[in-house]
This record gives structure tokens, C-alpha cells and sequence, in this order.
């Protein structure tokens, strides 16, 4: 099992009372409450916290959101190249480019290829729908973000790997010569992970052997969105996946005692009392009307205890044998030979993140380490 | 397609929130005339064909459905189904008789940071809703179903939130209007009235008399105390306009 890094790199300096009163934390909460300068001091407090995971022997995750004060990365790939010449072994993952939103494909082509000359092949590289409330900071039609997301796909991959120009017609994108320098030095193209939460999302990661991964999804969900992948692998005749095909986000923090973990961990809850507005959460034709319906009926969406988070496998906090025990049993009940470690949210200070940085590093990973077996470069690297 | 009463065609294109209904004042027009409401592709009870996607596709759909329709007809456009009838008009208006556009949208009037059409999309809220397109927000609650209802059935938000993704397909960018259509409103050679809601904040009377200036010869109504739907809030007043419009000699 290889364990990842990641903070969402919050700005939780904020007025809550302006928040409250927009009814929502995202999209259109005005960019006076930020501070330049308070926010350059983050990111390099932030960047300097991927980089301590680095020399601990952990691998790294970024991620991009915009318009937002829980996610002040709003150009995951530039967050990357910093992190590139200041790491030596981390793998990168970008999970992901938001691909639905992402006007230029062959740029997103071009920047991870880029990335991936030069950190000597650590890319790994995560595409992404994009969560709802990206539709209006980018301008993306929710009903079009599925196929916008699966043509962009499509001309990356092609540009990955076809090593002359080719010509591109298709329905969103449209070029004569696509020939991007330089082209990936992992072959034949950097590993790819898709973030799925959706039963019918599944198919179309499993049919390409790609790694799937949830985030913030209870043992159970995780269960069944899995099966589905090893189903689909079976029908297609494909090998059966081993635990490096899944990946599983959960907020972690690992403390000297279970006590004190739960005590000084809290803080990271802050990520999950987002003021959510329906209108950016929940835009026309992002979901099918069904599933949009259920949620204007259910009033939104559940924010789970503390506790509550815990049991599901949402969170992962205790002393290290604690959090050996609840690692170990998402290798052995859900498959998972990712752990994506969300270690910092909110307000949660630098010596606090540190300290259970370092505690999973020394005390936690030897012993989860070897579980199951060694991430594969490439899929087809793996027998049958 | 709902269709009732006799007398010269009146084909009415309604908008995203009104869809599949049968209104007062659509019986009140069809004592006079014979009123075709068909649903847009993707609302109400009509099927969105996959290869509807945009507006243009919509206003195809229906040049497709006027060549069937024998003999001439008017055309009444609200809301986005203004727009609709718009497009068509600057197409082709060989057997259309005479145009009614009513709280439109479809035209781009103002400068770039200027919303010229309120984006109602994102107001989950009901009440909130209501008091952003209504004159009287009570009388809104009265005359139009919206998510949030109590008791409202599922299959009706069902259908509700179906037709606001269509809406969203053949609107989102530009947001509900094409940007070379009012360059193009020229072409609309029949008599035109364009009604308006005087209190109408998703577009505004300022944006409906812009809308009427670029049409030759048209002429602009207000329609007193009356917000988006004036035919809904208003239905007198309004079939009264419409009526009158329709039965003068060309």
C-alpha cells in the first residue's frame, strides 16, 4: 500500500458571518476577504508541507478547485512544477485536471507531459469530471461536463501516443495539427486515475484499467463501486485488478494516543461543514433528474459526525496502531493499494499536520507498507 | 402538442418554466383562434432526440413542424420560447401571419459586465424564485408550479428539472441569448407586437424595447403589475393586447 499526502490548501481566514449570508462558501464569495499576502505565506507553508512528505518518504496528491476559499490551488499544474524540483522520490499525482473545464486539451496534454520529462517519470495523472460547483467558475454546461470530459480524454490520450501530427474533428474540440512538444517520457503514457463516485462512471474506468478512486466514501460504497470494476474486468475478460487498481481518500490524522488524536484531529472536520448552495451544488443536467430530484427532496446533502465519519471510513484518526487497523481493513475489505491522505484542512497548524505527518511516516507505514503488492508502473506490467 | 378552439392559427412557444401546462389564458385565446402548444424538445412531455443539442437544432425543429402545418399561422413567444419565434421570424416568414413576442430573451444588449437576463438557474429556492419573476409573488405561488411546492409529486420535479437542464443546453453560453441574432431582427418583415411585464426583472422593459426597436415597424406594450408571466399574472390584460393585435387588418 503506497500513502499520499494531500491538503486541499485551504484559506479558512474568512468572515463566516459573509458566507452565512451568501448561503454559500464557493463560487461567489467575493475575492476582498482574501489577502494576498496571507495568501502567498500558505502557499509556500503548504508547498513546504509536500515537501516534508517527500523527505519522509511519503508520495504527494494536489488538486485544483476554483473560486473557493477551501481550495486556494486554482492551477494545480504550476503547484506541481514546484514541487517537482524541490522533491526527490515522491510520485506527483494530480487528481485531477478538471478536464469537462479545461478549454484547451492539448494543453493539458502538453503541461503534463512537461511535468513528466521533468520530474524523470513521478507523474501520475488524474482526470476529473469536476465537482458541480465548477460549472459556473469555468462557464461548463453541467449537461455537457460527462461528454466534454470523455472527448478531452480521448484527445490526450491520442496526443500521449501518437507521435506525428494527427487531425481532430470531433464535437467540443477541433484542430488540424495536434503534435504537442514534448510528449510523456513514462511510456506509453503516464499511469491515469479517475475519481468515481457513481455506479455508471465505473465501466468506462475498468473497460481502460485505469485506477479508480473514491473520495470521502463510506467502506461500503467503496465495496460496491469496486465490484463493479472487478465485473466489468471479468465480462471483457480482463485481468482481475489487485488493490494498486483502487485508491481511497479519507481526512487522517494519526496522534500519540487515540485521545489525543481524536482531540487535536477535529480540525480537520472543518473541511466537511461546507455551506452548500443548491444552485452551484446541484446545476441542471450535471446529475440525471432523478438523481437531482432525490437531492432537492432530501434538502441537500448529510454532513456526518465527527464519529459518524469515523465508523464509515470517511475519516482515519487514532494512535498509529489505530490507524494501522483501519488501514489494514480498507486493504482487505475494499481493496484499496492507494491511501490518499488528507492531513491538513482548515485551520489545522503547520506543528499539528508535522507531527502526524511524522508519526504515519515512522510508526503507521512500515506496517502497511507491504500490503498487498507493490504499485505497478503500468497496468499491463501485472500477469493474469 | 396541446391544441383547443377555432379560428386562425396561434402557435404559442412557451418558456423553461412553463412547459406542458394548459393555461387560462391559453382558453381565453382559444375562444378567438385555433392554439397550438406544442412542449419544446426535452420539456413537458416531449422527447429530447440526442441529436437536438442547441437552439438552432430547436429552431429547425419547428421551421420543420410550420411546413406541415397547412395555411398561415401566428406566432406567440414568451420568455425563451420568444427567442424561438425570433429565430424563426428572421429565417423564413412566408406563411407566418403575424409575430407576439412577451418578456423575450435571445438578444444581447448591454456591455459585457451587464447581465442583461437574470439567472434564475441557480435559485433552488422557491420563494426566492418567485420573488425575482413575479409582481406578486403570491399570485405566483397560486398559478405556477415550482420545486420546493409542498406535496409536489415527484414525476412533476422530475419533469421540472428536465426541462431546466434542456433550457440550460440550448442557453447556457452565451447565457440565453445568441449574440448575432439582433443583427438579424431586421429580417422580420410581418407585423410584430412585443409585450411586456412592467415590473418583468428577469429582463427588463428597457431590454423588450431594445428587443422591439430592432424589428421594423413593431410597436411595445407594457402589461401593468405584472412581472416575467404576465400572460399567468395578468391574463386579461394580456389576451386582451394579444387579441386585438391579431384581429387588426394588415
Amino acid at each position: 500500500m503506497r500513502a499520499y499526502y494531500f491538503t486541499e490548501m485551504p484559506y479558512p481566514h474568512y468572515p463566516p458571518e459573509v458566507v452565512e449570508a451568501l448561503n454559500s462558501q464557493r463560487v461567489i464569495l467575493p475575492s476582498e476577504y482574501l489577502d494576498p499576502k496571507a495568501a502567498g505565506e500558505l502557499y509556500n507553508r503548504y508547498l513546504d508541507e509536500h515537501e516534508y512528505a517527500d523527505e519522509l518518504g511519503l508520495d504527494i496528491m494536489l488538486n485544483e478547485h476554483h473560486q473557493t476559499p477551501t481550495c486556494i490551488d486554482s492551477a494545480m499544474p504550476l503547484a506541481a512544477a514546484a514541487l517537482v524540483r524541490r522533491t526527490k522520490q515522491a510520485k506527483i499525482l494530480l487528481l485531477g485536471n478538471p478536464l469537462a473545464h479545461r478549454d484547451n486539451p492539448v494543453r493539458v496534454a502538453e503541461e503534463m507531459a512537461f511535468l513528466d520529462c521533468l520530474s524523470d517519470g513521478r507523474l501520475i495523472c488524474g482526470f476529473v469530471r469536476g465537482v458541480p460547483t465548477e460549472c459556473h467558475p469555468a462557464n461548463t454546461s453541467p449537461p455537457l461536463t460527462r461528454e466534454r470530459f470523455e472527448e478531452s480524454h480521448d484527445i490526450i490520450l491520442k496526443a500521449w501516443t501518437t507521435h506525428e501530427p494527427f487531425n481532430w474533428e470531433g464535437k467540443f474540440w477541433h484542430y488540424r495539427y495536434v503534435n504537442p512538444w514534448p510528449r510523456p517520457l513514462q511510456q506509453p503514457h503516464p499511469p491515469v486515475w479517475i475519481p468515481a463516485s457513481s455506479a455508471d462512471s465505473i465501466p468506462w474506468i475498468a473497460e481502460r484499467q485505469y485506477v479508480h478512486a473514491t473520495f470521502l466514501l463510506p467502506y461500503q460504497a467503496q465495496q460496491k463501486l469496486h465490484k463493479i470494476y472487478f465485473d466489468t474486468c471479468a465480462e471483457l475478460g480482463l485481468p482481475e485488478p489487485g488493490p494498486e487498481r483502487f485508491a481511497h481518500l479519507a481526512l487522517v490524522y494519526v496522534g500519540e494516543t487515540d485521545e489525543k488524536a481524536r482531540v487535536e484531529g477535529e480540525a480537520l472536520m472543518w473541511y466537511m461543514k461546507a455551506v452548500r448552495h443548491m444552485g452551484f451544488w446541484n446545476p441542471p443536467g450535471y446529475l440525471p433528474p432523478e438523481a437531482s430530484a432525490r437531492i432537492m427532496m432530501g434538502q441537500g446533502f448529510p454532513e456526518p459526525s465527527w464519529e459518524d465519519a469515523n465508523n464509515m471510513g470517511v475519516v482515519i484518526w487514532g494512535s498509529p496502531d489505530t490507524v494501522i487497523q483501519k488501514m489494514r481493513k480498507l486493504h482487505d475489505e475494499c481493496n484499496v493499494g492507494h491511501m490518499l491522505m488528507m492531513m491538513q484542512a482548515g485551520f489545522l497548524q503547520t506543528d499539528m499536520v508535522r507531527k502526524s505527518m511524522r508519526l504515519f511516516a515512522r510508526e503507521v507505514y512500515p506496517a502497511i507498507r507491504e500490503l498487498g503488492e507493490p504499485a505497478a508502473p503500468a497496468p499491463q506490467a501485472r500477469g493474469g | 402538442m396541446l391544441r383547443a378552439g377555432q379560428g386562425p392559427q396561434l402557435l404559442v412557444l412557451h418558456d423553461y418554466e412553463a412547459a406542458g401546462h394548459w393555461y387560462p389564458y391559453q382558453s381565453a385565446l382559444a375562444e378567438r383562434f385555433t392554439v397550438l402548444a406544442p412542449s419544446h424538445p426535452g420539456f413537458g412531455t416531449s422527447e429530447r432526440p440526442e441529436q437536438i443539442e442547441i437552439m438552432e437544432d430547436v429552431v429547425y425543429v419547428y421551421l420543420d413542424l410550420l411546413e406541415e402545418l397547412s395555411g398561415s399561422f401566428n406566432l406567440l413567444g414568451l420568455g425563451l420560447g420568444g427567442w424561438i419565434a425570433a429565430e424563426i421570424a428572421v429565417r423564413c416568414s412566408h406563411n407566418l401571419h403575424r409575430l407576439v413576442l412577451a418578456d423575450s430573451v435571445g438578444i444581447k444588449v448591454s456591455g459585457p459586465t451587464e447581465a442583461d437576463i437574470l439567472d434564475t438557474f441557480i435559485m433552488m429556492d422557491r420563494d426566492e424564485l418567485l420573488a425575482a419573476t413575479w409582481h406578486d409573488p403570491d399570485l405566483g405561488a397560486q398559478r405556477l408550479t415550482l420545486p420546493g411546492e409542498p406535496d409536489l409529486p415527484y414525476e412533476t420535479l422530475v419533469a421540472h428539472i428536465r426541462g431546466r437542464e434542456s433550457a440550460l443546453r440550448y442557453g447556457w453560453k452565451p447565457f440565453m441569448h445568441n449574440p448575432k441574432l439582433r443583427q438579424w431582427l431586421h429580417r422580420i418583415s410581418v407585423p410584430t407586437l412585443v409585450l411586456w411585464g412592467d415590473d418583468d426583472r428577469v429582463v427588463s422593459p428597457a431590454y423588450g424595447r431594445a428587443f422591439q426597436q430592432a424589428i421594423p415597424g413593431s410597436r411595445f406594450q407594457l402589461i401593468e403589475s405584472a412581472g416575467h408571466f404576465p400572460y399567468l399574472e395578468q391574463p386579461e390584460q394580456f389576451v386582451a393586447a394579444v387579441t386585438n393585435f391579431l384581429s387588426e387588418e394588415r
